[in-house]
C-alpha cells in the first residue's frame, strides 16, 4: 500500500479489510491530500484526538483516505500550544464541515480555512472549553453562551425571499434546519444548519467499557445499527488482534443485508408517497413491517440492535429459522418485482422522479458523493465489492450503478440493491458455515489502535478506536464514528438548485441522510 | 392501473385488532374510536418531536402508519404543526440543542395537551445519559403524562402508551396536564 509520490511508512492493522496507518508531518499531510485528490482516492473521514492520555500534551488530527488498495489512516501530531494543521478543504470540499466540527469539539484549527463558522457548537457549552479535550464535566456544564443568529449566506435580488424550515420538521423525521432562498417556487440556494441532535456520543464512549460500548455504537444511528455495531466490533477486534469465527462473519453479513433491505423497503414506499402515490407507501410499509416482524421473531429485535457483539453475534441461527428467512426472501422478491413494474410504468410517478434533484457524475466526484447516492451518480465504490471481506469474498456481489444522478436513478439503485441483498441473504442462509457464532475477546496489556470499515445501507461507515492499556482498565480514550452523511449533506444543497420547493421532500428522501449519525 | 388494483386485491386487508390497554382489557376498534370521540369530540392529532433520538424510535413510530396498525382507522393521526395537535409524542434523550425547540413546540400546542415520552432515552436519557450535550429524559423539559420504555419500543407499545394517555383524559378520570411543569 502506498500513496503515489509519497514514501510513507505504513503499518497494516489486523482487520478483515485492508486498513493501513501511518504518522505524517505537516508537509506529508498536505502532499498526501494532493496526491489522493489527484488520483481516484476519496476522503472518508477527518477527526481529531487529544493525546493527553498518552502522557504527552498535544493533539493529533487524523484523515482516512480510501484508495484502490484499501484505507489509509494518517495521523498528524499537533503541539498543545498551537494545534493548527493544513486545511484539506481545497482538496476535498467535504472536509470543510468535518474541520469545523473538529474545532468545535477539540479546538484544533484548519489553518487558513475559509469557513470558520461553528458547526456542531450551538452555544450550549462555554466557548473556551472543548468537549473532547480532557475537560471535566463540570467545566462543560458551566453556563453556555446565548446561541446567536447563525450567519446564513444571503441571496439578494428582486423577488428573492427565504423559507426557514425546522429544526422541528413536519413529518416523523429527525430535526435539522434548512434555509431556502427562493424566487417564486424555484430554489436558488439551500443552506443546511445541522447539529441539533448532538448528544456528545464521542465523549460518552470514553465513559463506557470497551466490551459494552458496542451498544452505544449501535445507537449512533438507529437505521444503521447493524453497520455501526459491526464497524465498532471490527475496530475492537482489530485492536485486540481477535479473529472471529467464520460463522460469526456470515451471520453478521446476514444482519447487515437484512438492515439494508428494511431501509430500502421503507424508503421506496416513502418515495412513492412523496410523489403522491400513497399506494406505494401502503405496499412497501406493509412489506417492511413483515420484514421487521421476522427479524423480531428470529433474532429478538425488530431493528436488530445489539445482535452484533464483540467476538461474534449475540445469537445463532437454527435451520428452521434459516429456512424461514429464505422463504421470506423469495416471497418479498416476487412482490418487489411487481411493485417495481408498477413504479416504472406509472407516468405520474416517473414524471416526478426523472430529472429531479440531479447530481452529475462530475459534480459527485468533485464533492465526494458516497454510498448509494454516489452509486446513482456514477461513483461505483462499494466496500463489499471493492474489498470483499468474509463472507463477501464468497458471495460475489454485483454493484448497482447508474449515471443519471436524479431521484429516478437513486430509486433504480435502491431497487437493484434490494434485489441483490435478497439474493445475498438467500445465499448466506444456504451456505452458512458450521461452527461457533462467537469467540472470547481478550484485550491485550498494551494500549492499542483499531479500525472498522463497513458498507452500511447508506454508505461506508468508519470507526476509529484508541484503547488505553490494561493497567488503565482498557479505557476507550477515543472512538470516532464517521457517517457517510457527512459527505452527502453538502451535495444535497447542490441537488436542489433550480428545483421547485415542493420537490425538496422527494429529493431529500431519495438521499435519506442521517442527522443523528452526523450530529453525534 | 389494473396492476395496482390487482396488487391491492391480492394484498387484502392486513390491519390487526388494536392492542390491550394498560387495564389489560381487550378493546375493540369501535370502543377505542368511541373513547377518542367521547374525550376529544374528534380525531386525536399527534405532533411527533424528535428531541435528540438515534432515529430508532422514529422508525417504530412511523411504522404505526403502516396498514397493520391502521392508526387512522382508530381516529388517530399525525399532524404537521403543533398548533393542530392534542398530544406531543417526544423521543429523547433531549439534546441541549433541541431543548428550546421542544419547549417552543409545547408552547405552540393548544391546551389541554398531553405529552407521551417514547423510548428508554425519552424516559431517562437511556444509554446517552446526561452530559454536556444531553439533558436526559423528556421530563427534564416538559411534564410527561405517559412514558413508554423500550429501545425502541415496538409500535404496539407506543400505541398502547398513546391510548393510556388518552384514557387518562376521559372525563372523571385523573386530571390531565394542561400546562408546563
Amino acid at each position: 500500500m502506498r500513496i503515489p509520490g509519497l514514501a510513507l511508512s505504513l503499518e497494516r492493522l489486523p482487520a478483515p479489510l485492508p486498513i493501513w496507518r501511518g504518522r505524517v508531518d505537516a508537509d506529508a499531510w498536505q502532499a498526501a491530500a494532493q496526491a489522493v485528490a489527484a488520483g481516484p482516492g476519496r476522503l472518508v473521514a477527518l477527526w481529531g484526538s487529544d493525546c493527553g492520555w498518552r502522557g504527552t500534551a498535544g493533539f493529533t488530527v487524523c484523515a482516512a483516505y480510501a484508495l484502490a488498495d484499501g484505507l489509509v489512516w494518517l495521523e498528524l501530531p499537533l503541539p498543545a500550544a498551537a494545534p493548527n494543521y493544513p486545511d484539506l478543504a481545497p482538496y476535498f470540499p467535504c472536509a470543510g464541515r468535518m474541520q469545523r466540527a473538529a474545532f468545535d469539539l477539540l479546538g484544533i484549527v484548519a489553518a487558513g480555512t475559509g469557513d470558520t463558522r461553528p458547526w456542531l457548537d450551538h452555544g450550549a457549552w462555554p466557548a473556551d472549553r472543548f468537549p473532547l479535550r480532557q475537560a471535566t464535566p463540570a467545566e462543560l456544564q458551566a453556563p453556555g453562551r446565548e446561541a446567536g443568529d447563525y450567519p446564513f449566506i444571503r441571496v439578494a435580488g428582486d423577488g428573492v425571499h427565504e423559507i426557514p424550515v425546522g429544526p422541528v420538521h413536519a413529518g416523523i423525521i429527525e430535526p435539522g434546519h434548512f434555509r431556502f432562498s427562493v424566487v417564486g417556487e424555484k430554489v436558488l440556494r439551500l443552506e443546511e444548519r445541522l447539529g441539533y441532535v448532538h448528544k456528545g456520543v464521542e465523549r460518552r464512549f470514553t465513559e463506557l467499557a470497551p466490551l459494552e460500548a458496542h451498544r452505544l455504537a449501535g445507537r449512533v444511528c438507529g437505521d444503521s445499527t447493524v453497520a455501526y455495531a459491526w464497524a465498532y466490533c471490527m475496530a475492537l477486534e482489530s485492536a485486540a488482534g481477535c479473529e472471529i469465527p467464520p460463522r460469526a462473519a456470515w451471520l453478521r453479513a446476514l444482519l447487515l443485508e437484512r438492515e439494508r433491505v428494511a431501509n430500502h423497503l421503507g424508503d421506496l414506499g416513502a418515495l412513492g408517497n412523496d410523489a403522491a402515490l400513497a399506494f406505494g407507501l401502503a405496499q412497501f410499509s406493509r412489506l417492511r413491517e413483515e420484514w421487521l416482524r421476522v427479524s423480531g421473531e428470529v433474532f429478538g429485535h425488530r431493528l436488530l440492535m445489539d445482535r452484533i457483539v464483540p467476538g461474534g453475534t449475540a445469537a445463532d441461527l437454527d435451520p428452521a429459522a434459516a429456512n424461514r428467512i429464505g422463504l421470506q426472501c423469495d416471497a418479498i422478491l416476487l412482490q418487489v418485482k411487481e411493485l417495481r413494474v408498477i413504479y416504472e410504468e406509472h407516468a405520474g410517478l416517473q414524471d416526478r422522479f426523472i430529472g429531479t434533484g440531479q447530481v452529475s457524475p462530475q459534480l459527485a466526484a468533485k464533492l465526494g458523493l458516497t454510498g448509494l447516492a454516489g452509486r446513482a451518480s456514477g461513483q461505483a465504490a462499494d466496500l463489499r465489492h471493492d474489498h470483499p471481506w468474509p463472507p463477501y469474498d464468497a458471495l460475489h456481489m454485483t454493484t448497482a450503478s447508474h449515471r443519471a444522478g436524479d431521484v429516478a436513478a437513486r430509486v433504480a439503485v435502491r431497487f437493484a440493491e434490494l434485489s441483490e441483498s435478497l439474493r445475498l441473504i438467500r445465499a448466506i442462509v444456504a451456505e452458512l458455515p458450521a461452527g461457533e457464532h462467537r469467540t472470547e475477546l481478550h484485550l491485550g496489556a498494551q494500549a492499542a489502535i483499531g479500525a472498522g470499515w463497513v458498507e452500511g445501507w447508506r454508505g461506508e461507515i468508519l470507526v476509529a478506536l484508541e484503547l488505553d492499556a490494561a493497567a488503565s482498565a482498557h479505557a476507550i480514550r477515543r472512538c470516532h464514528c464517521h457517517d457517510p452523511s457527512w459527505q452527502n449533506w453538502p451535495v444535497l444543497e447542490h441537488a436542489v438548485i433550480g428545483n421547485i420547493v415542493p420537490d425538496f421532500p422527494l429529493i431529500n428522501k431519495s438521499f435519506n441522510l442521517s442527522y443523528t449519525g452526523h450530529d453525534l | 392501473m389494473w396492476k395496482i388494483i390487482r396488487q391491492i386485491a391480492r394484498t387484502g386487508i392486513r390491519s390487526e385488532a388494536p392492542p390491550d390497554s394498560d387495564e389489560s382489557l381487550r378493546l375493540e376498534a369501535e370502543r377505542i374510536q368511541r373513547d377518542v370521540l367521547a374525550i376529544l369530540g374528534r380525531a386525536l392529532a399527534i405532533r411527533q418531536v424528535d428531541a435528540g433520538s438515534c432515529n430508532g424510535c422514529e422508525l417504530e413510530i412511523a411504522a404505526l402508519d403502516n396498514p397493520y396498525y391502521n392508526l387512522e382507522g382508530l381516529g388517530i393521526r399525525f399532524v404537521a404543526s403543533p398548533r393542530h395537535a392534542d398530544l406531543l409524542l417526544v423521543t429523547g434523550p433531549v439534546s441541549r440543542h433541541m431543548a428550546l425547540a421542544l419547549a417552543r413546540t409545547y408552547d405552540a400546542t393548544p391546551a389541554p395537551k398531553l405529552v407521551v415520552a417514547v423510548g428508554d432515552c425519552g424516559c431517562d436519557g437511556g444509554i446517552f445519559g446526561t452530559g454536556y450535550a444531553t439533558l436526559g429524559g423528556v421530563s427534564s423539559v416538559l411534564a410527561v403524562d405517559v412514558a413508554v420504555a423500550g429501545c425502541p419500543p415496538a409500535p404496539i407499545e407506543i400505541l398502547r402508551g398513546i391510548l393510556t394517555a388518552v384514557r387518562r383524559r376521559r372525563p372523571g378520570a385523573e386530571e390531565f396536564s394542561d400546562g408546563a411543569a
